[in-house]
């Protein structure tokens, strides 16, 4: 049995290693002898743990103290509606709430621990007793969050075959660790040898930029559409990484060229990888897409291409959903489908989209039922379709088509259809958030048939 | 309307939506520092590419990502002008 802490005690001296975040660090060396949960950490032991902090580094120490002594850690992450909170208490059986606020009096959990950027020394710190059940929340298809379980060796999985990293590595993300590709780059952190610089809640980019360079960041971390925002600041200089990672979101060639141009010094790299299944793979060669050669090869991933999904099978996928309602997570032969469409050409796979028509923009997920349910609200508007539109910014954005009722279209007078299109916008602004409102909304006679719906999404 | 005028009512135009303010606009204000976030400097690099049939960050995978407000206004017009070339190009070509 292995935890963070155990593994941080084996490894051969902590001195010098830091946890940065916005507010100040915390020395790795005192955090292995000392407590950010004030007394609380004793009455945590064996209990069902949500871990709900505002701040990062916060989550971070609580995450590494409860590892090995809680039963199950919920890691919430910074976004999720207070609204789900209940049903992810019900059904982990939560029985402990780790808290930088005051959470709500009306969360039928009776413990709550106070957790704080800062350690104290403990009197005693409590022996790692048991394996760790980690349940990362991944948004479903009707807006409630799904509970993936992991263990802290399918966390750690895809490092092992890293190899031995260098001893003055500094890691960086623009993820937040309460993600799967955040918290892929804290184990990496932490089971290396080196330190973790954390983005503090709303901190601008260019002010995250340049404290990555004032503690000489060398791997950072962040999906294409981070990178972007990072290449669109003017502090993009403070930073001269030695290697620079990108996931979450599908890397093109236009942001790996870019960042090849402007860090000459860096190897560039983009990994797929999803809450379910896990890291698959890392793709080095400076190109988009992936070689087809990985498809089918032997390893410590298995990678298939499955009626137009990418599927993987490997010990770093989750170990289940919680939660009946689910369908399982993997196949007959044990693999997971990504439910990413991928397509050859020529040596080489390219991703194309969600298979559920999920957009992704810039890292947030648009379920286009959802927005066209909104758009439908209009007196004037017969049906909707909305789809992902490419773009060089954010990855992609939403993008509505819509069929006015016959009574309510101006043919070709048109004149209506600028009040439509503002009526239908600030239907949005009131009840979606932004990402999910529509860059541009197109009035057209029909849509495509229904059975090329979903190919048509695919655009 | 000139190129800068285009952007700048679309820039105008979506802070509008959005409900959000504006630094004044000039060539060298920072564009991530406008008022504008990425989300909605996404959404302006689309509604100009409906505008002025040009996406200047799109078209080549040798892409450079604009800084300030006059770094975003030059590859409009580069890529405008390019494009205005190309397509006379064409329009001499027979048949």
């Amino acid at each position: 049995m292995t935890s963070i802490r155990d593994s941080l005690a084996r490894a051969s001296g902590c001195s010098g290693r830091s946890l940065w975040g916005a507010a100040g660090g915390i020395s790795l060396d005192d955090l292995l002898c000392g407590t950010a949960l004030g007394g609380g950490a004793a009455q945590l032991t064996g209990r069902s743990v949500l871990v709900a902090t505002r701040d990062q580094l916060t989550a971070a120490l609580a995450l590494i103290e409860l590892d090995g002594s809680a039963r199950r850690l919920i890691v919430c992450p910074p976004d999720i509606s207070p609204e789900h909170l209940p049903a992810i208490i019900a059904t982990a059986g939560v029985d402990a709430i780790v808290s930088d606020h005051d959470p709500d009096d009306r969360l039928a959990v009776a413990l709550r621990v106070r957790c704080s950027p800062q350690v104290t020394r403990a009197k005693s710190v409590p022996r790692d007793r048991c394996a760790t059940e980690w349940l990362l929340l991944t948004s479903g298809t009707t807006g409630a969050p799904k509970m993936v379980a992991h263990s802290f060796a399918s966390l750690t999985a895809p490092i092992g075959g890293s190899p031995r990293q260098e001893g003055d590595v500094v890691w960086g993300t623009f993820y937040d660790i309460r993600r799967y590709g955040g918290l892929q780059i804290f184990f990496r952190a932490l089971l290396g040898r080196g330190s973790f610089v954390l983005c503090g809640a709303g901190e601008p980019i260019g002010d995250f930029l340049v404290r990555l360079g004032s503690h000489g960041a060398t791997h950072v971390s962040g999906t294409p559409s981070h990178w972007r925002r990072a290449l669109m600041s003017p502090h993009a200089r403070a930073i001269a990484p030695r290697y620079v990672r990108l996931s979450g979101e599908i890397a093109d060639q236009g942001i790996l060229n870019a960042l090849r141009t402007f860090y000459p010094q860096a190897r560039v790299g983009h990994a797929f990888a999803s809450t379910e299944a896990g890291v698959g793979f890392e793709v080095n060669d400076g190109l988009e897409g992936f070689p087809a050669s990985l498809v089918g090869a032997p390893g410590d991933v298995h990678i298939r291409v499955h009626d137009g999904s990418l599927r993987l099978r490997s010990a770093r996928n989750a170990v289940g959903y919680l939660g009946e309602e689910h369908p399982a997570l993997t196949d007959d032969d044990g693999f997971v489908d990504t439910g990413d469409m991928v397509e050859r050409r020529g040596d080489r796979y390219y991703f194309l989209g969600r298979r559920s028509g999920v957009i992704n923009v810039g890292g947030l997920k648009v379920y286009p039922e959802e927005v066209e349910a909104a758009i439908n609200r209009h007196p004037a508007v017969r049906m909707s379709m909305v789809r992902p539109r490419r773009s060089p910014i954010t990855g992609a954005l939403v993008i509505a088509d819509v069929v006015l009722k016959r009574e309510s279209d101006p043919g070709t007078a048109g004149g209506p259809l600028v009040e439509y299109r503002q009526e239908i916008l600030r239907i949005f602004h009131e009840r979606l958030a932004a990402h999910k409102v529509p860059a541009t909304i197109r009035f057209v006679p029909a849509l495509e048939m229904a059975a090329a719906v979903k190919l048509a999404r695919h655009a | 309307m000139s190129i800068r005028s285009t952007v700048i009512s679309e820039v105008e135009q979506i802070a509008a939506e959005n409900k959000k303010g504006l630094a004044p606009l000039t060539d060298q204000l920072v564009l991530l520092d406008s008022g504008l976030d990425s989300l909605a400097i996404a959404i302006l690099v689309a509604r100009l590419e409906e505008a002025l049939g040009v996406d200047p960050f799109s078209e080549s995978d040798d892409v450079s990502y604009p800084v300030t407000l006059g770094d975003f206004i030059r590859s409009y017009e580069r890529s405008y002008e390019n494009a205005a070339k190309h397509h006379d190009v064409d329009s001499r070509q027979p048949g």
